[in-house]
C-alpha cells in the first residue's frame, strides 16, 4: 500500500499549551482518514502542520511524497485545504473568490472561469456565484471553501469539520462530494468530532486527544472497543413494551434497559439487529413511535477509550469528560 | 502489512507548469492586486479620505497661510502644491498597513498561504493594487490645484515623470506601512504608528516653506530627510529647475530620490517579510 500522509512524532507547543505532544499519522492513498478529538485535541494544528501553515517543533511529515517542512511548495501542489473556518474573500463575489484563486493555480483566464463556474454548480452556488460572499449564509460559505480547495483537483484534501454548522441535507452533500472525491482517486484526511461522520465516512480512524493519539483502528474496530451500537425502540403503546423487550433480548449482547417509561434500549453488535427487529415488529404489527439505531457518543467513546485515567480525563460521573485544555 | 511512502511524487493536476515560469510571480502579483483594487472599488468610502484629504490640504494652506508666507495666495500654491502632492502620496501609503493588519486576520491569508505561489506574493499584491489609491490621489491633488490657479511651468513629459517618480516613491514607503501592519496587534495600532513615521517625515521638510527659513537644527534633519529630496524633485519637473533650491540640480535629486527608495526597500520589504512570517 502506499501512503499520501505519513506523519512521525509532530509535537508542537503554543506558549505554555502543548498541542501536539507527539502523533503519528498515516493515510493510505485514496482512501479518507477521520481524525477524531474533542475541542482543543490538536486537529487543527495537525491539518495546519500537514498543509504547510506552520511547522513542526519536531517530528516529520510527509505528504504526496514531499517533506512537509524541506518541500512545502511540491506540498501545497498536490493538496487543498478547507480550513475550520470558512478562508472567502467576503469582500469578493463567490465567482471572484474561485477565479482568483485558480488564477493563482495557475489556469487561464478562461481555465479559471470555466472551472469555476464547474465547480459552483457542483456545490449548489451556481445562482449566488454573482453575490459578494460576506451576503452568504454559514453553510454557503462553508461550501464556497470547499470549492475553493478543489480548484486545482488536488490529490490530497484536508477538510476540517467540514460540516459543522452545516444542516443535514448539506451535510449529506458534502459527505456524497467527500465520496466522490475518494472514488476519483483523491485522498482525504477529515477532522470531526462526531463518531457518526466518522463512522459514515472514513475507512480509519484516528482518535486524539490532549494532543496524542489514543486510538486508531476501523470504524468497526472502534465501535467494537468501545462498545458498539444501542438499538431503541419506542412503541406507540405502552401495552406493546413487554413484547419489544422480548425482541431485543433476542438481539442484545446484555439485558434491554428501560432510560424512560416508554423507551427501551439495548446494545447490539452489529447493525443486522435493526433488519431482525423492525422484521419482528412488522410481523406482530407493532406500531412503533421511534425505532433507531444510536452509536455511542464522542463522550462514550472517550471515556471507554481513556477509562477516565490514561490521558486525566474527567471522572465518570456527569463531570464534561472532555473539556478543552 | 507492507508500507511503502511514496517516493515518486504523485501527479498534481495543477496545469503543468510551464505556465509557472519566472512570470509566475508576476502573474500571481497581478491577480491578487487585482483583488486589491476590488475590494478598493467595492468600498467607495475608501476614496473618500484619499480625495477629501489633499482638497481641504490645500485649501487651508494656501487660503490661510499663503498670504503670510508668501505675500499672496497664488505664488505659495505654485510653491506649495508640488509638497502637498508628496504629503498626500505619504498618507495614502500609510493606509496599507491598516487594511492588511484587519485582511490578515481574516482567513483568507490561510488559503493563499497553502497554494503553491510566493510567499510574499499577498503582500506584493497589496502594494502593487495600492498604485490605484496613489494614482486617484495625484490626480485629485494636481487637478483641485489647477482649479485653484496652479501652472504646471514645464511639459507633460516632465509631469508624467513626476507621477511616476512619486508612485515609486510611495510603492516604496508602502513597505515600511505593511512591515508596521505586520508587528502591530490591532489596526488602531497601525494607524498610530504610520502617523509617528509621517509627520516628522513631511513636516520636517521644505513642503510648507523653503528649506532655508529653518532653524540650523531643523535644516540638518531636512536636508536628509529623503522627503525634501522627493519634494524638490517635483518641483524641478512640475515647475522647472529654477524653482528648485539654490545649489540643488534635478538630476542629482532624482538620483537621491532613487537612492531612498533603493534603502527603503532594502530594508522594510525585508522585515516586512519577517514579521509577516512571524505573525501567522
Ligand atoms: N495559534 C495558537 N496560539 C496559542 N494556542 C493555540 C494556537 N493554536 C492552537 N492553540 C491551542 O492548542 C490546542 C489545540 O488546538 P487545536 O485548534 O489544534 O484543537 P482542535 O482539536 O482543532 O479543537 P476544535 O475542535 O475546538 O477545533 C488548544 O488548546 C488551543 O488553545
Ligand atoms: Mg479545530
Amino acid at each position: 500500500m502506499t501512503l499520501a500522509i505519513e506523519a512521525h512524532g509532530l509535537t508542537k507547543r503554543f506558549g505554555s499549551t502543548q498541542a501536539l505532544a507527539g502523533i503519528d499519522l498515516e493515510v493510505e492513498q485514496g482512501t479518507i482518514l477521520g481524525v477524531l478529538g474533542p475541542n482543543g485535541a490538536g486537529k487543527t494544528t495537525a491539518v495546519r502542520i500537514l498543509a504547510t501553515l506552520i511547522t513542526p517543533d519536531s517530528g516529520t511529515a510527509r505528504v504526496a511524497g514531499y517533506d512537509v517542512v524541506k518541500d512545502p511548495r511540491e506540498v501545497r501542489r498536490s493538496i487543498g485545504l478547507t480550513g475550520q473556518y470558512a478562508s472567502v474573500d467576503e469582500d469578493l463575489t463567490g465567482v471572484q473568490n474561485l477565479v482568483m484563486i485558480g488564477r493563482l493555480l495557475g489556469l487561464s483566464s478562461r481555465g479559471a472561469k470555466a472551472r469555476a463556474a464547474e465547480l459552483l454548480a457542483e456545490f449548489d452556488l451556481a445562482e449566488a456565484g454573482s453575490r459578494l460572499a460576506k451576503t452568504y449564509s454559514g453553510g454557503m460559505r462553508r461550501r464556497l471553501d470547499l470549492a475553493a480547495s478543489l480548484i486545482g483537483r488536488p490529490s490530497v484534501v484536508y477538510l476540517d469539520e467540514p460540516t459543522t454548522g452545516l444542516d443535514p441535507a448539506k451535510r449529506d452533500d458534502v459527505w456524497n462530494m467527500v465520496r466522490s472525491l475518494v472514488r476519483q482517486g483523491t485522498t482525504v484526511l477529515l477532522t470531526t468530532q462526531y463518531l457518526e461522520e466518522a463512522d459514515a465516512l472514513a475507512n480509519v480512524i484516528t482518535v486524539i486527544d490532549h494532543g496524542l493519539v489514543i486510538a486508531h483502528d476501523t470504524p468497526q474496530g472502534l465501535k467494537r472497543q468501545v462498545g458498539g451500537q444501542t438499538l431503541e425502540v419506542r412503541p406507540l403503546s405502552v401495552s406493546d413494551l413487554g413484547a419489544v423487550r422480548g425482541m431485543l433480548a433476542a438481539v442484545g449482547t446484555r439485558e434491554p434497559e428501560q432510560p424512560a417509561p416508554d423507551l427501551l434500549s439495548v446494545p447490539v453488535a452489529d447493525s443486522s439487529a435493526l433488519d431482525y427487529v423492525v422484521r419482528q415488529l412488522a410481523d406482530a404489527r407493532i406500531p412503533v413511535a421511534e425505532l433507531a439505531l444510536r452509536l455511542p457518543s464522542l463522550d462514550e467513546v472517550f471515556y471507554s477509550l481513556t477509562g477516565g485515567a490514561a490521558s486525566g480525563s474527567a471522572p465518570a460521573d456527569s463531570a464534561p469528560i472532555l473539556q478543552e485544555v | 502489512m507492507t508500507t511503502a511512502t511514496l517516493t515518486r511524487p504523485v501527479p498534481s493536476a495543477i496545469p503543468e507548469q510551464a505556465s509557472r515560469g519566472p512570470l509566475a510571480g508576476l502573474n500571481d502579483t497581478f491577480v491578487l492586486a487585482r483583488r486589491t483594487v476590488t475590494k478598493m472599488l467595492r468600498n467607495p468610502e475608501q476614496f473618500i479620505d484619499v480625495s477629501l484629504q489633499p482638497v481641504i490640504m490645500t485649501t487651508i494652506f494656501v487660503f490661510i497661510f499663503g498670504g503670510a508666507v508668501a505675500g499672496d495666495t497664488h505664488a505659495y500654491l505654485q510653491f506649495l502644491l508640488p509638497g502637498l502632492i508628496v504629503q498626500t502620496i505619504m498618507f495614502t501609503s500609510m493606509t496599507i498597513g491598516v487594511n492588511l493588519n484587519t485582511d490578515i486576520s481574516k482567513g483568507v491569508f490561510d488559503r493563499f498561504r497553502s497554494l503553491p505561489i510566493a510567499r510574499s506574493a499577498p503582500l506584493m499584491g497589496a502594494v502593487a493594487g495600492d498604485i490605484v489609491r496613489h494614482l486617484i490621489a495625484i490626480t485629485v491633488s494636481l487637478v483641485f490645484g489647477m482649479i485653484l490657479g496652479f501652472r504646471v511651468q514645464t511639459d507633460w513629459m516632465h509631469v508624467a515623470l513626476a507621477i511616476v517618480m512619486i508612485i515609486v516613491f510611495a510603492v516604496s514607503l508602502c513597505w515600511t506601512s505593511v512591515f508596521v501592519g505586520m508587528l502591530a496587534r490591532s489596526s488602531g495600532a497601525v494607524q498610530g504608528l504610520s502617523f509617528l513615521i509621517v509627520f516628522p517625515l513631511t513636516f520636517g521638510s521644505s513642503t510648507y516653506v523653503p528649506a532655508s527659513t529653518l532653524p540650523d537644527w531643523l535644516q540638518s534633519w531636512v536636508a536628509i530627510n529623503p522627503v525634501t529630496h522627493v519634494i524638490d524633485a517635483m518641483r524641478g519637473l512640475l515647475l522647472g529647475e529654477s524653482a528648485m533650491p539654490v545649489g540643488t540640480t534635478l538630476g542629482g535629486e532624482l538620483l537621491w530620490v532613487l537612492g531612498s527608495c533603493v534603502v527603503l526597500v532594502g530594508v522594510f520589504f525585508p522585515l516586512a517579510m519577517w514579521a509577516y512570517r512571524r505573525k501567522i
